[in-house]
């Protein structure tokens, strides 16, 4: 039997039974309220939403490789199949000046930057649509949406850069081809770090728009392949004029894929061009997550 | 004692064509969006073309309580459970959480059919807010709470959809956040295993956990909560009680009806052996009623399309009074269909229950037709239809000329017999011989 004395201690082991739940903060731990109009991303948000970030990529890859029959190898056999193709017609029947480089090589490593960037802007177009589901039904940043649809694309990128290297070891060892690396090798990450930031800015642009006006997703593959041609991924940059190149290299995906190639075989660096594409890049990915942020809070209302 | 939610003046405006239940307009929409791109409207205005979908909600939650919402479709409540789990964001108001909230509008979001069980609790955890280490953690009580243990390497698009609905709400269940909010999703799975997920759910309010939860099924709300909002029109119309809400809810006719048709029999509850096609609720007469008098008896009435023939079927029903007790159930008793193979077609069986024999209150029906042997349940759509029994307090019923409260399921006028032993007035009038040889 307790006495009415033990009732009152405050050590009471009892006592603490009779305390359900911990006190709750003072602030409130969210606020819902209608948009502030134009703010930033929130990165520790999205810091903390780190791991569903995780098994979006995870989710993207294991569907991907699953639902196609010799799964894997078609990210290694859609370049190389491509390379063999342009060879063949660009390469050896219309001769194509490669400046040096054999010319596989030269398309190879022009369509490994260039899968990555077209192939990450057509799935983050309709990454968001595609995950309708999880947008009407859950909370989290969007955004992860179209970057997770990006980054995974990482592991595609990678495969092809090794077959990449097992091209080059061929042409050296077999065909004589005399590869050096170059001081320019060094340039490599920044390169394919600034490949990486300007498609997710594009990426994340031209997905919360598709939210809003789908005909950007069925404009989006011609505009693609226009672009293509624009950049110098089957022919090497300086077949572009003198007097047009400055206006060439605007075009930021040219000096991001000619920066690639300058890279790896050592040829003249676009600095130029690589300049005004950093500072677009950065701009451009400032712009995408103002209007992703802006529009982010209506998707749930317009998918 | 401090509030875990705070809901203060919410509202939110649709355009109409891009509300949810407008899916068909959305080219509509975008058409229009693009001929007015980035257009900003004055906030607070209504405007043509616009739909308050809610209009100053404002309430209060505390710890550890449990919130039934209830209203007619499209009343507003998925909206509030949307803008409460932050899905979409409101017109005017604000709403203070002081807890991690967990949302569940749906059961198995995010699911993939081509990625295993396994990899599925992973996802839909993740999706849901839990970390990787807590689903590693809690992944065998997962896995067994949906009785997949044998599937779980297999793809769920070869799961069956029981199977599926099992595993994607057992993940759900094992949500442990302080605010737990939960749309209709109960309307899932078998009897049996929603019976599971009742008690999981009603766990997680016992151990001081917030839930706020929508359903139709108004035995549900009275069980499961103790206070309840009622939601019409995008307006708070009130906020109580549970048992009260619900009343009134049902009195104002905005409840579940007497009858339920189901006009696209492709749609209807129901397998390849026979669907519902309509539940009616009968009066004396013969007409349909919601409200009954408590002296004359009520028809319940299941009409049913048997697609596949040759199987004996039982048509049968099951009764839940408001605080969700299970009255009785019932079946077809009928010797002649309880021998035949049933031929394809159309039928309508007819079950009588007398008069003076539930009590007052609202009823709600769970209608289904089976097969006996071996037991198949060809469907079993609960809380159907409802109605309410009314007693007049006019003669003639269990009542009598007592007008106060009476506790009970069952209100019959049963067969009462009184006689008489000893009058004691009359022993005192016993003769004075008799007084005599007692002394």
């Amino acid at each position: 039997m307790t006495t009415p004395a033990s009732e009152g201690l405050p050590l009471n082991p009892t006592a603490t039974f009779s305390l359900p739940r911990p006190e709750l903060p003072t602030e409130p731990l969210v606020v819902v309220e209608p948009a502030q109009s134009w703010s930033a991303l929130s990165f520790t948000e999205i810091w903390m939403h780190r791991e569903l970030f995780y098994f979006l990529v995870w989710r993207d890859l294991k569907v991907r490789y699953k639902q196609t029959i010799i799964g894997f190898s078609w990210v290694v056999l859609q370049p190389v199949l491509m390379t063999v193709v342009f060879s063949i017609f660009l390469g050896f029947l219309v001769r194509v000046p490669s400046g040096g480089i054999p010319y596989p090589l030269l398309v190879f490593s022009g369509l490994l930057p260039w899968t990555f960037f077209s192939s990450s802007l057509a799935g983050a177009a309709s990454s968001l649509i595609g995950n309708s589901t999880l947008i009407t039904k859950v909370y989290f940043p969007r955004v992860l949406v179209p970057a997770a649809n990006i980054l995974g694309r990482l592991v595609d990128f990678s495969i092809s850069f090794s077959i990449l290297a097992i091209l080059i070891l061929y042409f050296t060892l077999v065909r004589d081809y005399p590869f050096q690396l170059t001081r320019n090798l060094l340039a490599l990450p920044v390169m394919i770090l600034l490949l990486i930031l300007l498609t997710l800015a594009l990426g994340i642009l031209v997905s919360c728009l598709n939210v809003r006006y789908r005909d950007i997703g069925l404009a989006l593959p011609v505009l693609i392949q226009l672009w293509m041609f624009v950049s110098p991924v089957v022919y090497s940059a300086s077949l572009v004029p003198e007097k047009w190149r400055a206006i060439y290299l605007l075009n930021p995906l040219a000096s991001i894929i000619q920066g690639f190639r300058a890279s790896l075989f050592g040829t003249e660096m676009p600095w130029m061009g690589l300049a005004a594409t950093s500072a677009f890049t950065l701009g451009l990915l400032f712009v995408a997550a103002l209007a992703f942020r802006r529009t982010e809070k209506t998707f749930a209302d317009l998918i | 004692m401090q509030s875990i939610i705070k809901v203060q003046g919410v509202s939110k405006r649709y355009r109409i064509g891009t509300s949810r239940a407008s899916y068909e307009t959305l080219s509509d929409a975008l058409v229009s969006g693009i001929k007015a791109p980035f257009k900003r409207r004055p906030k607070g205005q209504a405007r043509e073309g616009t739909i308050w979908a809610l209009k100053d909600v404002s309430f209060e939650v505390k710890p550890g309580e449990v919130l039934g919402i209830i209203g007619p479709n499209g009343a507003g409540k998925s909206t509030l459970l949307k803008l409460l789990s932050r899905i979409t964001e409101p017109t005017a108001g604000r709403i203070e959480l002081y807890g991690r909230c967990g949302s569940l509008l749906e059961v198995g979001t995010g699911f993939h059919p081509e990625l295993t069980g396994r990899e599925n609790i992973f996802l839909n955890g993740a999706i849901l807010g839990m970390g990787r280490r807590e689903i590693v953690r809690k992944f065998d009580e997962i896995v067994s709470f949906a009785d997949v243990e044998r599937f779980i390497d297999t793809p769920v698009k070869h799961f069956s959809s029981g199977m599926y609905l099992r595993l994607a709400f057992a993940v759900a269940a094992h949500l442990d956040p302080e605010i737990l909010i939960v749309d209709e999703v109960l309307a899932v799975g078998d009897a049996r295993f929603q019976r599971k997920c009742l008690d999981k759910m009603q766990d997680v309010g016992e151990h001081g956990r917030t839930v706020l939860f929508v359903s139709h099924s108004m035995p549900a709300i009275t069980r499961l909560c103790p206070r309840a909002i009622l939601i019409d029109h995008g307006t708070m119309m009130m906020d109580g009680p549970a048992h009260d809400v619900v009343k009134s809810y049902l009195e104002i006719g905005v409840g579940t009806s007497a009858i339920r048709e189901w006009k696209d029999i492709l749609s209807s509850p129901g397998n390849e052996v026979a669907r519902l096609c309509a539940v009616r609720i009968l009066n004396e007469q013969g007409a349909i009623s919601e409200a009954l008098d408590i002296r004359e008896p009520l028809a319940i009435q299941i009409e049913y399309e048997v697609i596949e023939g040759g199987r004996v079927l039982v048509p049968n029903f099951s009764l839940h009074n408001e605080d969700g007790i299970c009255v009785f159930v019932s079946s077809d008793l009928n010797a002649k269909w309880r021998t035949t193979r049933r031929p394809t077609g159309r039928y309508i069986s007819t079950a009588w229950i007398s008069g003076n024999f539930l009590a007052e209150g609202t009823f709600f029906v769970g209608a289904a037709v089976s097969t006996m042997n071996p037991v198949t349940v060809h469907f079993y759509e609960r809380d159907v239809v409802a109605f309410r029994v009314v007693d007049s307090l006019e003669a003639g019923t269990a009542r009598g000329d007592y007008g106060g409260p009476m506790p009970g399921v069952v209100r019959p006028v049963l067969k009462w017999e009184t006689e008489t032993i000893i009058d004691t007035n009359e022993s005192a009038r016993v003769p004075a011989a008799l007084h005599e040889v007692m002394r």
